[in-house]
């Protein structure tokens, strides 16, 4: 949401941008904090016997993608204006990696 | 806005990685650039994951990975993830100072990661899994030092930057070059995660 | 062109160049030389086939030569022409004065260029490869020599050439389009190019991956594909196809948006079903990521597999389908003009409709099983790829040789060419169906007599010949009118819909004197039927920012070649780890230079593009 004004207009209120760019960072601070919640939660969930594989792979593999989701969003600012394009590449590329991967793990060995 | 041009706070624009045409395609480029690295890097996991059983009788995933070295390994990593947002956060303030050192601080846990590494990848040549053992050592070793090659040019490229421009502080010209090398920097965390979750943690899970 | 002296020898000039008009001309020309060589290389299959047991070429050199016919023509040949023409004409197209990244333009023509060198340099340093364009990975980690290795690390360099190509075309069309050009407004060819540039980035990707993992298993003792050591044959055949199929569509996307600029400007009428064109053009590269395995369906996979691949494979005639009719919609009821574009064009339509077809055929799994591995298939792919790519740049470098060099290409002679051809292209592969049909299987030095093989072969060794001829007469007309072609004028054609008509023959170096105001699909004919001379500008005129030409993208492509040689010759010469060494480091002390030294770029000032325009006038 924050630092959407790029207007290259000098008189924007430096104040104003100063506060909009301290907001946006402590979202990052919070973000990271979380990204860390979940990388714990992960170790954890592979240390805990008691937890199948089953249950375990699915999940982290799910951690692994809401923290790259941070990344995205907040970290590299994925959902701030003008990153559509972006997006859409990054999520074609997505889709070509996720077929690549879908591929190997079913028709390699038989 | 003339590229060269001397300003100050207030006539440094919101978003200066984006306020020149040049800038804007350097933005655009690193993203597509990105979406391709993303296809690359699926398919050495894609092969990691096909190959990942095959040890020809070296030692296995499970028997090797030490998961306290791999945890610091990836706090390293991401905090300095945070930090070059800091440092970004502090481009944007029109604070060269602050913008460099915060890099700094990336780079020496940049470093740290690549040092672990290095670390990590010796004990296992002394315990026998080298990269020509067999398929999970070619593979592991390919996914996982192609992600550390990775990291080590990022790192030779930050601190290209930084002493580069060290003498000139902040300007149009530049400002999409440090952008552009922290969106590099946070990618290289994003295959981690995958990295740390898919190679080590199923390593130990099965 | 700037009337300030540039005191630059030729030569000095185009090794240093970033500007994509003079790009487009070396792509052409190496491009061309590739064709040439491609084109003898299957002379020689086919005087070898001619007859059965015939002894002009056999054994391992035989497969030598069909190995790099194939590798040749697709990856130096079609491709960089392909180049050429996206070069020449997409950054005119939309109204803009170079790409977004010419250095990185350049750099992708050098590092495809020393590729090129470096895999042709192993028919005189042992041999060349010899497991096939598609090189499996049972049979390439066992070819003894070099071959493979030539292979492996000249397409490698080759490849982060494309992969820079891909990247600077998407960030120009997405970023660079003159005031009044939404994406709905850009020419087909353009859009064409889109669509190929974001197949480019995620297909070449994989390539790279495999290419690593065949230079890792043969000169590093990697076990990603041998067996042995537990890896898995397959794996290479997947990274392969996941590239190689789009591949395909890269080659064909740009022939599908060259006809549509053809047909429409030949039939004096707009392109029917706009939308419709675009909208089949990103489905097809949207599907074309989704059938690799249909390579593959002899492989094992099972029946699930082969079953989605196929259906997926037949999808995409869909939307080829939809472009079949728009062109023939967009001919009917026209004001037809047979120039040699429009021949080219005309023919496309069923040459390519019959390797459609076909490849319908081919993409029903079980049928398949049948016609894999014999000459169906390489009918089936020729007349998709000679009646569809060939066919698209021959009429390209006809159409749009006055926008780069100024002179026409000679009406007769080009028809000439155009009939022997489409004569020699039909008379060698359409046989082929039936031989292979009948049972020849491809890929094969000989065959034994009595198998009723003789004449089908026969009569497609003579069609080669004709379109040799046909070569050879396109040769005489490009050197007849370089020395003494008619001069081309901006509007060349005189019924051009695109803005690439609307500046002088060749451009000058700015393109643009002030960037045009777009105001519609067709943008120049949309200015000349409210009866203006020229367009509409967008900007004042002023000083024109242009970027500094380089000679660092040649010394970083020349880094990788050295190295290249180094890292394959390592185990048996003791220079080989040194001199690899050292050509990594002249790459990366070039790009480090890149990044240290600020590159400003220059001005043409405004008087000088008075000047250079008034010349233009005269």
């Amino acid at each position: 949401m924050a630092n959407q004004t790029n207007t290259g207009n000098p008189n924007v209120d430096l104040a104003y941008r100063r506060k909009k760019n301290a907001e946006e960072m402590k979202h990052q601070v919070i973000s990271f904090v979380l990204m860390i919640a979940l990388t714990l939660v992960a170790f954890f969930a592979v240390g805990y016997d008691q937890f199948s594989h089953w249950f375990s792979v699915p999940f982290i593999l799910l951690l692994a993608v809401v923290q790259v989701a941070f990344q995205l969003y907040y970290f590299m600012h994925m959902s701030h204006k003008g990153h559509e394009l972006p997006s859409l590449f990054l999520y074609g590329g997505v889709l070509v990696a996720f077929l690549t991967v879908w591929a190997f793990m079913t028709v390699v060995w038989w | 806005m003339h590229v060269e041009e001397k300003l100050t706070a207030e006539t440094f624009p919101a978003s200066p990685e984006k306020a020149t045409l040049e800038g804007k395609n350097k933005f655009l480029g690193f993203w597509l650039f990105l979406g391709g690295e993303t296809v690359l890097f699926a398919s050495l996991f894609a092969t990691y994951l096909a190959l990942r059983d095959k040890t020809a009788g070296g030692p296995s995933a499970e028997e090797l990975f030490r998961m306290p070295l791999v945890f610091v390994a990836t706090m390293l990593l991401l905090t300095s993830s945070l930090t070059s947002v800091y440092a970004i956060y502090h481009m944007k303030n029109f604070d060269f100072k602050k913008m460099q050192l915060w890099f700094g601080v990336t780079v020496l846990l940049g470093a740290g990661f690549l040092g672990l590494e290095i670390f990590e990848f010796n004990e296992y040549v002394r315990e026998g899994h080298v990269f020509t053992k067999s398929a999970f050592a070619s593979s592991f070793y390919t996914l996982v030092g192609t992600h550390g090659a990775h990291v080590a040019f990022g790192l030779l490229w930050i601190v290209t930057l930084m002493i580069r421009n060290a003498k000139r502080g902040l300007n149009l010209y530049n400002a999409p070059k440090f952008y552009v090398a922290s969106l590099y920097w946070h990618f290289i965390d994003v295959v981690w995660v995958f990295i740390f979750t898919v190679v080590y943690l199923m390593g130990m899970v099965g | 062109m700037s009337t300030v002296a540039r005191k630059k020898s030729l030569i000095w000039d185009y090794l240093t160049t970033v500007d994509h008009k003079k790009i487009a001309i070396l792509y052409l020309i190496a491009g061309g030389f590739f064709f040439l060589v491609g084109g003898l290389e299957a002379l020689f299959i086919r005087i070898q086939l001619a007859k059965p047991n015939n002894d002009f070429l056999v054994g391992g050199l035989y497969n030598q030569v069909l190995t790099m016919h194939g590798t040749t023509m697709i990856f130096l040949a079609a491709m960089p022409l392909v180049f050429a023409m996206m070069n020449a004409v997409v950054p005119i197209q939309i109204g803009a004065r170079d790409v977004a990244f010419p250095f990185l333009n350049a750099l992708g023509f050098w590092l495809f260029f020393f590729g090129g060198v470096f895999l042709n340099l192993s028919w005189f340093l042992g041999g060349a490869p010899d497991a096939g364009w598609t090189s499996y990975a049972s049979l390439s980690l066992e070819s003894p020599g070099h071959g493979i290795d030539f292979y492996v690390l000249g397409l490698q360099i080759s490849g982060f050439g494309t992969l820079i190509g891909g990247i600077n075309f998407l960030v120009t069309i997405i970023n660079m389009r003159a005031p009044g050009m939404t994406y709905m407004r850009m020419p087909m060819f353009t859009w064409a190019t889109f669509v190929t540039s974001a197949l480019i980035l995620f297909a070449f990707p994989p390539l790279t991956v495999g290419l690593i993992f065949m230079m890792m298993d043969r000169l590093f003792g990697g076990n990603f594909y041998n067996p042995a050591g537990g890896g898995n044959t397959i794996i290479w055949e997947h990274l392969f196809w996941i590239f190689g199929h789009p591949e395909v569509y890269i080659l064909v996307l740009p022939a599908f948006g060259i006809f549509s600029e053809i047909f429409a400007t030949f039939s004096k009428k707009r392109l029917f079903g706009y939308s419709s064109m675009v909208f089949a053009t990103v489905l097809i590269g949207f599907l074309g990521f989704m059938v690799w395995a249909h390579h593959m369906f002899t492989v094992g996979m099972g029946p699930i597999a082969n079953a989605i691949f196929a259906v997926a494979t037949m999808a995409i005639a869909v939307p080829t389908g939809i472009k079949i009719f728009n062109w023939l919609f967009t001919m009917w009821g026209g004001n037809i003009r047979f120039t040699t574009p429009m021949l080219y064009a005309v023919a496309f339509i069923p040459s390519f409709v019959m390797g459609g077809v076909t490849g319908v055929m081919n993409a029903a799994a079980a049928a398949d099983y049948q016609y894999h591995d014999s000459y169906f298939v390489v009918a089936h792919f020729h007349y998709v790829i000679v009646g569809g790519v060939v066919f698209a740049l021959l009429a390209g470098a006809h159409y749009w040789w006055p926008k780069m060099f100024g002179k026409m290409l000679n009406e007769t002679l080009g028809k000439i060419t155009f009939w022997l051809f489409f004569t020699g292209f039909h008379l060698t592969f359409f046989i082929q169906h039936f031989l292979g049909l009948m049972g020849m299987p491809r890929r094969v030095f000989t065959y034994l007599p009595g198998q009723g093989f003789e004449t089908g072969n026969l009569i497609s060794t003579v069609g080669a010949f004709f379109m040799a001829a046909a070569t050879i007469v396109l040769l005489v007309n490009v050197v007849i009118t370089t020395a003494k072609g008619q001069k081309a004028e901006a509007d060349a054609w005189g019924d051009g819909r695109t803005l690439e008509w609307a500046v002088a023959s060749p451009p000058p170096e700015y393109n643009f004197a002030q960037t045009p105001l777009v105001r519609g699909l067709d943008a120049f004919w949309i200015e000349k039927m409210e009866g203006k001379k020229g367009l509409t500008p967008a900007e004042p005129l002023g000083d024109i920012h242009m970027p500094n030409s380089s000679i660092l993208p040649f010394v970083i492509s020349l880094g990788l070649f050295i190295a290249a040689f180094g890292f394959m010759y390592r185990t048996e010469h003791s220079w080989g780890l040194a001199v690899g060494i050292i050509g990594l480091l002249i790459t990366l002390g070039s790009m480090f230079l890149r990044s240290v030294i600020d590159d400003h770029g220059f001005h043409i000032h405004k008087e000088e593009v008075l000047e250079a325009e008034k010349g233009v006038k005269a």
